[in-house]
């Protein structure tokens, strides 16, 4: 037996002996260094974390952390995580999925799990590109990409994965970005604790079929960074002057604080159980272009699945006695033959 | 009160058909429990539409459940009624040709109105147009007795209608000797909760039953005494019923917790339900958002520890065939249970079929062999759960159990098992909790003996490790895209599925009673729910006095060992299938053996008759060849060359 649980782990527990093989300058390496750095922190014992994974560049992320880990068929993570952490309430389950991955393949296994509140982090990389299969448009390309499966531009709106989640009515959802790495240290660690599913975005950067998607909110961030924070005004710009503001018509407007008065900004409620706010607030990112808000867009509290299922046992058990074999075999009816 | 004379018959096989409304398979039901009880052996047939409530009084709509009952052992549910319950025209329309000549049937004459004969588009009132001379008819006023029965009950005059099924059920119970108590005590029981409802039901079945006993037209009543089945505890049960029954009792054995992961799917849906009920005995089932969760799902439950399950019919497997792959690609125990209905695509849900045995074999990419195990017997789903579990843990694989809606809705009675003798599948388990290689965890280094991998679960200090769809080195289980090795896994993961012929029983082979010197020389072959159908069919040939021999194969992946033995010893073989000829022509490609077929795909199952007459032309046909060539005379040699 290791002595893991004796000796404080550091991040160095958390990487496996297996060579890293994602693009030199893919994004996915700092979100696994990040990943691995925190680890620790969370004090989960080594032994009881799963890393599940799909298809696609960013589920090869299991293979690179030393826990326990599956690398399973493209889009089905989140099913096989339901089972892992349904039947095992012990552990804390990771499930690592991409843009195609998770919204296009499996995107019905995705919402189920939101829905379901299952107990496991998701964590989706967003590249905005399909890459393991060399560069195609994917469902959350913008409008009129031009890839190789799309030379004249692709014609389908694109999703926007937050939206998603609060549509499909996560309890959990956030947002980062690969290079901020305190920011995405913070949102995972808050993520991993939140009981029941929790889903963060992670905005990515593919350097060889989509560089530079993101590059407006690395470039400036304090101007297109819209920083949420439970229980405050959301402003944002590199002086806070600008802010956002619930408007006539119903809907989110991004003002100048000068103009209408820090009263009238929206303070962000991360808690509130409507997530109809936090939806409208997913609608201010627009991808590549312009300001997008990071952070805890929702974070309520809802029974949990596995915890629910594990009730049901519980209260069958204590009313029924444990189940007899013999018993149910042969049911209320049987008769003898002699 | 006229007395009946009771006329003692030694089977009988009865068929009720109403609309689906009429609540014809609950009266089936009930017939069924009380034969049961009296001690014969019986075994039945449900015939319902895919549709759930068809226009009422429509030929779609018909909904049946024949029922084979007799004071010996019998193996179907009988090729043809003997005795007809038609609730309406289109249920007398859709059936009456399945009657034995000379049958008796028991119309609710009450139905045969104008519209309703419309409906079942008779032009003319088949009780009055001769049509049904050939059999012994019974036109009862079932609903104006029924509601008649039922005056001065608070009850609306439709819910008075709806208790004919029970005087039927209970003219039905006076004819043939049936008790009463155990219905009155299930209907009380049933209705507890709505008490008008079941006063009126136990009143209208005791009704029907004084209406038999009262009235003159019925001369006689039948009496079938009790089959000597083996001894012991028995009790009645359906395939579906049998199989999650197998399921717990693995889950037991073994000492995993059950997991079911599924999505519904007829007929395979009642395994679902039935293991939902019991959590008491710790089992998680989780009805899935599609197939692919389902068996997703269990494939996790897998890796975390859990005795996993998923159950679906033929379309649901082609959806699970991906996971299916990494199931047995990453060496986990899964139980992936098909209830096969008619295919292909949608087909036909509510019949029977075996069309799936290649989709189960080969419906992969790459070359993924995985053990089949098939059921015979509605109870025999009980064994065939546990075998499929045994396998699935001791070589940490992927098994698929085939059963098929004829044993998932059939009933039969069922010899209670001694729990203790159940096997003891917790031997097979053995959760690895050690490093087995130099100080390190090796997920693919093998058992020499049965070529499994060790398992170990998350929670297990010092052996965390990653498994996948990719490739794996062998031992190691690191991916790896080394030709060698590639080719080597693919290999391993051949022989530990071929190694499991030696650890299944050998083929055993029903001779018959035969001169030694003189052996039959028709071998049947069958699998799957065939097996009552079959045995029947070789009893009427031998009954002809001609030999025959029979043998059953459980296990469709791999064979048993001694199956090609077997073949060889039989210079005509047989194999009846529900589908057009899938295990033929895998005995033919594996044992080059001239196997030959009897095909069909009606939906229901084979009748004996019709597998006799089969089975009958190939004996024939070997004998007419094994004439002694008359002596040759040069003079006609011309003649006789053709």
């Amino acid at each position: 037996m290791s002595d893991t649980t004796v000796r404080p782990l550091s991040k160095k527990d958390f990487v496996s002996d297996q060579e890293v093989r994602w693009c030199p300058g893919c994004g996915d390496y700092a979100i696994l260094a990040n990943v691995q750095g925190i680890m620790p922190d969370l004090g989960f014992p080594r032994e009881r974390i799963v890393f599940v994974s799909g298809i696609g560049c960013s589920s090869r992320f299991p293979y690179y952390m030393n826990t326990y880990g599956f690398h399973s068929i493209h889009g089905r993570a989140p099913a096989l995580a339901t089972g892992i952490s349904v039947t095992r309430p012990d552990l804390k389950v990771f499930v690592i999925t991409g843009d195609g991955d998770g919204l296009s393949i499996g995107g019905n296994h995705l919402i189920h799990a939101l829905r379901r509140n299952a107990n496991m982090t998701i964590i989706l990389f967003n590249n905005q590109i399909y890459g393991l299969t060399k560069g195609q448009y994917s469902p959350t390309s913008e409008v009129g990409k031009v890839t190789k499966s799309t030379p004249f531009g692709s014609l389908d709106h694109p999703f926007n994965p937050v939206s998603v989640a609060l549509g499909a009515e996560a309890t959990f959802v956030a947002r980062s970005i690969d290079t901020e790495r305190a920011h995405l240290a913070e949102m995972v660690a808050i993520a991993a604790r939140h009981q029941g599913a929790s889903f963060i975005e992670v905005y990515q950067n593919c350097n060889i079929f989509n560089d530079g998607a993101f590059q407006t909110l690395k470039d400036d961030p304090a101007s297109n960074q819209i920083r949420l924070e439970h229980g405050r005004p959301i402003r944002f710009g590199p002086d806070h002057e600008k802010g956002v503001m619930l408007a006539e018509g119903a809907r989110l407007r991004i003002v100048d604080v000068a103009d209408v008065g820090e009263e009238r900004l929206l303070v962000h409620d991360a808690h509130r159980e409507d997530p109809s706010l936090a939806f409208m607030l997913s609608r201010l990112a627009h991808g590549a272009e312009g300001p997008a808000p990071i952070g805890v867009f929702r974070q309520v509290s809802r029974p949990v699945y596995g915890v629910q299922m594990q009730g049901q046992i519980d209260a069958a058990v204590e009313q029924r006695g444990r189940g007899d074999l013999a018993g149910l075999l042969a049911g209320t009816d049987p008769w003898d033959v002699h | 009160m006229a007395t009946k004379t009771v006329q003692r018959v030694d089977t009988v096989t009865i068929r009720f058909a109403g609309d689906s409304g009429d609540g014809m398979q609950l009266t089936g039901d009930r017939f069924t429990s009380v034969t049961a009880k009296v001690g014969n052996d019986l075994a039945t047939l449900p015939d319902f539409p895919a549709e759930i409530r068809a226009p009422a009084g429509s030929l779609p709509g018909v909904s049946g459940f024949q029922l084979h009952f007799a004071d010996h052992d019998i193996l179907t549910p009988g090729d043809a009624p003997d005795v007809l319950v038609a609730m309406n025209p289109a249920a007398l329309k859709m059936n009456i040709n399945d009657l034995e000549p000379g049958g008796t049937l028991v119309v609710n004459v009450d139905a045969f109105t104008r519209g309703n004969l419309r409906k079942a588009q008779y032009d003319d009132n088949p009780l009055d147009d001769g049509s049904l001379d050939g059999f012994q008819v019974f036109q009862v006023p079932v609903t104006t007795l029924t509601v008649g029965a039922l005056e001065g009950h608070e009850l609306s005059s439709k819910d008075k209608q709806r208790a004919k099924n029970m005087f039927a059920l209970g003219l039905m119970s006076f004819m043939y000797s049936r008790p009463t108590d155990p219905t009155i005590k299930w209907l009380s029981d049933k209705f507890s909760r709505q008490p008008e409802i079941a006063a009126a039901n136990v009143v209208a079945f005791k009704a029907g039953w004084a209406f038999g006993e009262t009235t003159e037209v019925f001369a006689h009543t039948y009496e079938v005494k009790a089959a000597s089945l083996p001894p012991g505890r028995y009790r009645q049960i359906t395939g579906n019923l049998a199989l999650a029954y197998g399921l717990i009792a693995a889950a037991e054995r073994s000492g995993l917790p059950l997991f079911l992961g599924s999505y519904p799917i007829t007929p395979a849906s009642d395994i679902l339900h039935e293991l939902s009920r019991h959590k008491q005995f710790g089992i998680r089932t989780m009805q899935a958002e599609d197939e692919i969760a389902g068996i997703g799902a269990a494939l996790g439950a897998a890796f975390a520890g859990s005795l996993a399950v998923t159950t679906t019919s033929g379309p649901g497997i082609a959806l699970k065939s991906e996971t299916i792959g990494l199931a047995l690609s990453v060496e986990l125990p899964l139980l992936i249970i098909d209830i096969q209905r008619g295919g292909p695509s949608t087909g036909l849900p509510t019949k029977t079929e075996q069309s799936d045995l290649l989709q189960v074999l080969f419906g992969r990419n790459g070359d993924a062999p995985i053990p089949v195990v098939a059921a015979a017997t509605s109870g025999g789903c009980f064994d065939a759960a546990l075998e499929a579990a045994r396998i699935a843990i001791k070589y940490r694989t992927p098994v698929v159990l085939l059963s098929d809606g004829y044993l998932a809705n059939g009933a039969e009675p069922w010899r209670l098992p001694e729990v203790d003798d159940l096997p003891a599948l917790s031997e097979l388990v053995r959760f690895q909790r050690e490093a087995n290689h130099d100080g390190a965890y090796w997920p693919f280094l093998r058992d020499p003996e049965t070529l499994a991998r060790p398992w170990a679960i998350p929670g297990t200090a010092g052996l965390e490790h990653r498994i996948g769809g990719l490739e794996k080195a062998d031992g190691t289980g690191n991916i790896s895209y080394d030709p060698a090795n590639h080719h080597r896994m693919t290999e391993l993961r051949a022989a530990k599925v071929a190694g499991i012929a030696q650890d299944i029983p050998p083929l055993e082979v029903d001779v018959g009673e035969h001169d030694p010197a003189n052996p039959p020389k028709v071998l049947v072959v069958g699998w799957g729910s065939t097996y009552g159908p079959i045995r029947a069919a070789v009893r009427r040939v031998r009954q002809q006095g001609m030999k025959v021999a029979r043998t059953h194969l459980r296990h469709l992946n791999p064979f048993p060992a001694n199956t090609g033995d077997v073949l060889a010893s039989y210079e005509r073989i047989l194999v009846p299938e529900m589908n057009l000829g899938q295990l033929r022509m895998l005995l033919r490609a594996e044992y080059l053996a001239d196997v030959r077929g009897y095909n069909k795909v009606t939906g229901l199952p084979f009748t004996s008759r019709e597998l006799a007459a089969a089975i009958t032309e190939q004996v024939v046909d070997v004998q007419a060849a094994e004439e002694p060539v008359p002596s040759m005379d040069p003079s006609r040699q011309g003649v006789r060359h053709r």
